[in-house]
C-alpha cells in the first residue's frame, strides 16, 4: 500500500495570545519570537500513518510532501526521523498564504508525478488559517472517496476500515482506494517523538525538491493563489480583560467569596 | 437575483445553530433580492419540514441517511438544479465534511466556520476566527456559489413566518455503489445533555492531572451545580475523559450561562469555544495564567483544596 503523508510548516500555535502579533499590510503573523513547527493535525496524521503500517505488514510505504518555503524542510527531516520512507518539498516561491484549492492542486499534481496513491492523509486543519479544505479539495483533485476526522485506519480482508469522530461519539467507515483521510487528535495518535539518534541521522537522507514548474500545472495562478478565495483583511480583535479575583487571606476565606460569586451566576441561591 | 440555500442534516428538530443558520439564509437572501430555499437530509428529514417550512421559502426534503459519497452526489445535483449564489450549512461533522468538496463539484469557492457574512457588490466575504483564534480575518470569495459552513449560534436566528414555504421531496436516483460506507455508529452518552446546549458546564484542562480527579473531584462540582462536564484537547489527548467533551476551535462550541474553568491555562484554541458563555470563571494555581483574562471572577489555588471546599458552601447556599 502506498501512502502520501502532506505536511505543513507553521508558526508554533502554542505562542500565547499575549505575544502574538500580526502584520496588517501583508496579512499575515508576525513570527516574532516563535519556532516554526510541524502543525500537529499534520502529526496526528503521520503517525496515524506510521501505526497503520506497524499494524498492516506487508509492505506499506509512507512518503510525507511539504509544500512551502524552504524551511519546511525541517518539517520533512523529522517525518524521516519518524520513520517515514521518503520526502519532498515543492518549494512555494509565491504567495506565503495560498488558498485552499491551490495548495489542493499542488499536492495532486505532485500525488500524480509521484505515480498515484492508495491513500492521501492530511491533517485536519492547519494551526495557523485552519481552513480545513485542502482534505476535501485534494479528493476531489484526485478523483478519490474522502473521510473526515479520522483517527484510526486499519486493513480488514482487502478492505480498508477508518474510524472517525463526530460531534456525538464515533463511526466506523469501510473504504475503497483512491482515499483520503482528514485525521484528527486523540489520545492513540499523539506524534512520536523520534530518537536523537534519528534525527540525526534524517538530516543524510535525500529530499526530492520541485520547483513549481516541474508539476505541470498553472504556476502563475499557483504563485498568486488566489483564485478560490482572498484574505482581505487580518487583524486582532480589541478584548477587555477585567477579572476579579477572590479576595482572602485563606484559602477559605477566599473560597467563601467565590462561591458566593459562582451561585449567583450559576442561579443556584 | 440570486437565490440562497440552506443545507441541514436534520433530525430532531431546529436547534440554536439551525435557526441561526436559517437566520443568515434569510437575511442573505434578502441582501441580493432572493429566496430562501432549505435542503433537508437524513432520516428524520420529512419530521423537521414542518418546522423548516416556517423559516424558508421552500422546503426540500431527501429521506436518506448519511452516507458520505451519496449525500455529496445529492447535494450536487440539488445545488446544480436550483442554481443559488450561495449554499450554507450548520457547523456539524457532515456539513463540514460535504462543504469543501461540493464547492468544488459546483465550481464554486467554499470557507467555514464563518461568523458574520459581508455581500457588498456581489461579492461575499466572510469573517472566521485565525491562528488559534487568537485573530479574525476577511476572506473574499472568488467563485460562485459560495459554499460556507457557519457557527451557526453567532447569527440571529431566523423568526419563524406565518405563512409556510413548500414541501417538497425530492426525487434523485440514488447510486448505492459507493466508495465509502458507514458500518456502525458509536454514541458517546456520558453526558445527558449536549454540551451545546447546556446551561453550566465545568471544564477541566491540563492540571487535573488524571481520569480518576475528574471523576472524584470534578463530577461532584458538576453535580451540585447541575452541570455539564467539558475539557480541553489536553486533557481529552490524554485519555482522561471522551474525545466528545473537548471544547474548542476543532472541539465543541458551547454557550453556556455559566463556566467554570478548572486548572486549565486558558489558551486561545480552548476559549474559541467558550466565547459565546455568559459568565466565566476560572480555578488556576498561577495568578498570571491566560485564562484570568477571560475571566470575570477568578481564584487562584489548588483546585485540590479549592473544588471541595466550593462543593461544600454550594451545597450549603442552596439549601
Amino acid at each position: 500500500m502506498k501512502i502520501l503523508v502532506c505536511l505543513k510548516q507553521i508558526i508554533d500555535p502554542e505562542l500565547p495570545a499575549r505575544d502574538f502579533k500580526v502584520n496588517a499590510a501583508k496579512k499575515e503573523a508576525e513570527r516574532g519570537p516563535a519556532n516554526l513547527v510541524t502543525d500537529v493535525f499534520c502529526e496526528n496524521a503521520l503517525e496515524t500513518a506510521l501505526q497503520f503500517r506497524e499494524r498492516a505488514g506487508g509492505d506499506t510505504k509512507i512518503s510525507v510532501i511539504a509544500f512551502g518555503p524552504q524551511s519546511a524542510e525541517d518539517t520533512l527531516y523529522k517525518a524521516i526521523a519518524m520513520k517515514a520512507d521518503s520526502a519532498t518539498i515543492v518549494l512555494n516561491d509565491g504567495n506565503a498564504n495560498p488558498d485552499s484549492l491551490t495548495i489542493a492542486r499542488v499536492l495532486a499534481a505532485a500525488a500524480r508525478k509521484m505515480g498515484g496513491f492508495d491513500v492521501v492523509m492530511v491533517g485536519r486543519e492547519a494551526g495557523d488559517w485552519g481552513a480545513a479544505q485542502v482534505g476535501g479539495l485534494l479528493a476531489e483533485e484526485l478523483g478519490a472517496a474522502c473521510i473526515n476526522f479520522a483517527d484510526r485506519v486499519d486493513l480488514d480482508g482487502g478492505k480498508l476500515r477508518v474510524n472517525r469522530q463526530t460531534d456525538w461519539g464515533t463511526e466506523v467507515l469501510e473504504a475503497q482506494t483512491p482515499l483520503v483521510l482528514t485525521v484528527t487528535n486523540d489520545e492513540h495518535n499523539l506524534p512520536r517523538i523520534p530518537k536523537v539518534r534519528d534525527t540525526m541521522m534524517a538530516r543524510r537522507t535525500p529530499l526530492t525538491k520541485w520547483k513549481i514548474e516541474d508539476l505541470g500545472i498553472d504556476a502563475a495562478e499557483v504563485r498568486a493563489g488566489n483564485s478560490y478565495y482572498e484574505v482581505t483583511e487580518l487583524f486582532i480583535p480589541k478584548k477587555e480583560a477585567h477579572c476579579e479575583f477572590a479576595p482572602g487571606s485563606s484559602i477559605e476565606e477566599k473560597v467563601e467569596a467565590f462561591a458566593k460569586q459562582v451561585a449567583e451566576l450559576a442561579g443556584v441561591v | 437575483m440570486s437565490n440562497v440555500v440552506m443545507c441541514l442534516f436534520a433530525s430532531g428538530g431546529l436547534d440554536k445553530a439551525a435557526l441561526g443558520l436559517a437566520g443568515a439564509a434569510r437575511r442573505l437572501a434578502d441582501a441580493t433580492g432572493g429566496q430562501v430555499r432549505a435542503i433537508l437530509m437524513g432520516t428524520g428529514a420529512e419530521a423537521v419540514a414542518p418546522e423548516a417550512a416556517r423559516v424558508a421559502d421552500a422546503v426540500t426534503v431527501v429521506e436518506q441517511e448519511y452516507q458520505p459519497e451519496i449525500c455529496l452526489n445529492a447535494l450536487t445535483q440539488l445545488c446544480r438544479e436550483m442554481a443559488p449564489s450561495a449554499v450554507l450549512f450548520s457547523n456539524d461533522t457532515y456539513s463540514q465534511e460535504i462543504v469543501p468538496r461540493l464547492a468544488h463539484r459546483l465550481g464554486g469557492a467554499a470557507v467555514g466556520d464563518g461568523v458574520e457574512l459581508r455581500p457588498q457588490d456581489g461579492k461575499l466575504s466572510v469573517v472566521r476566527q485565525v491562528y488559534g483564534a487568537k485573530a479574525q480575518a476577511v476572506i473574499e470569495l472568488k467563485r460562485t456559489p459560495a459554499v460556507i459552513w457557519l457557527r451557526g449560534r453567532s447569527f440571529e436566528p431566523a423568526q419563524p413566518r406565518a405563512a409556510a414555504g413548500e414541501i417538497t421531496r425530492a426525487a434523485l436516483a440514488i447510486d448505492a455503489n459507493v466508495a465509502t460506507k458507514i458500518v456502525e455508529r458509536k454514541t458517546d452518552d456520558s453526558g445527558q445533555v449536549r454540551l451545546e446546549d447546556a446551561r453550566i458546564i465545568v471544564g477541566g484542562g491540563r492540571g487535573i492531572g488524571g481520569k480518576d480527579l475528574f471523576e472524584t473531584q470534578l463530577k461532584p462540582l458538576a453535580d451540585v451545580l447541575g452541570a455539564q462536564m467539558g475539557a480541553t484537547r489536553a486533557a481529552c489527548d490524554s485519555g482522561w475523559v471522551p474525545a466528545t467533551w473537548q471544547i474548542g476551535l476543532t472541539g465543541k462550541k458551547v454557550a453556556p450561562e455559566l463556566y467554570v474553568a478548572v486548572a486549565m491555562s486558558g489558551s486561545s484554541q480552548h476559549m474559541a469555544g467558550v466565547s459565546d458563555a455568559k459568565a466565566i470563571v476560572g480555578i488556576n494555581t498561577d495568578a498570571e495564567a491566560p485564562i484570568f483574562n477571560n475571566c470575570r471572577y477568578g481564584i487562584v489555588g489548588d483546585f485540590r483544596q479549592v473544588v471541595p471546599l466550593l462543593k461544600e458552601k454550594l451545597a450549603a447556599l442552596k439549601k
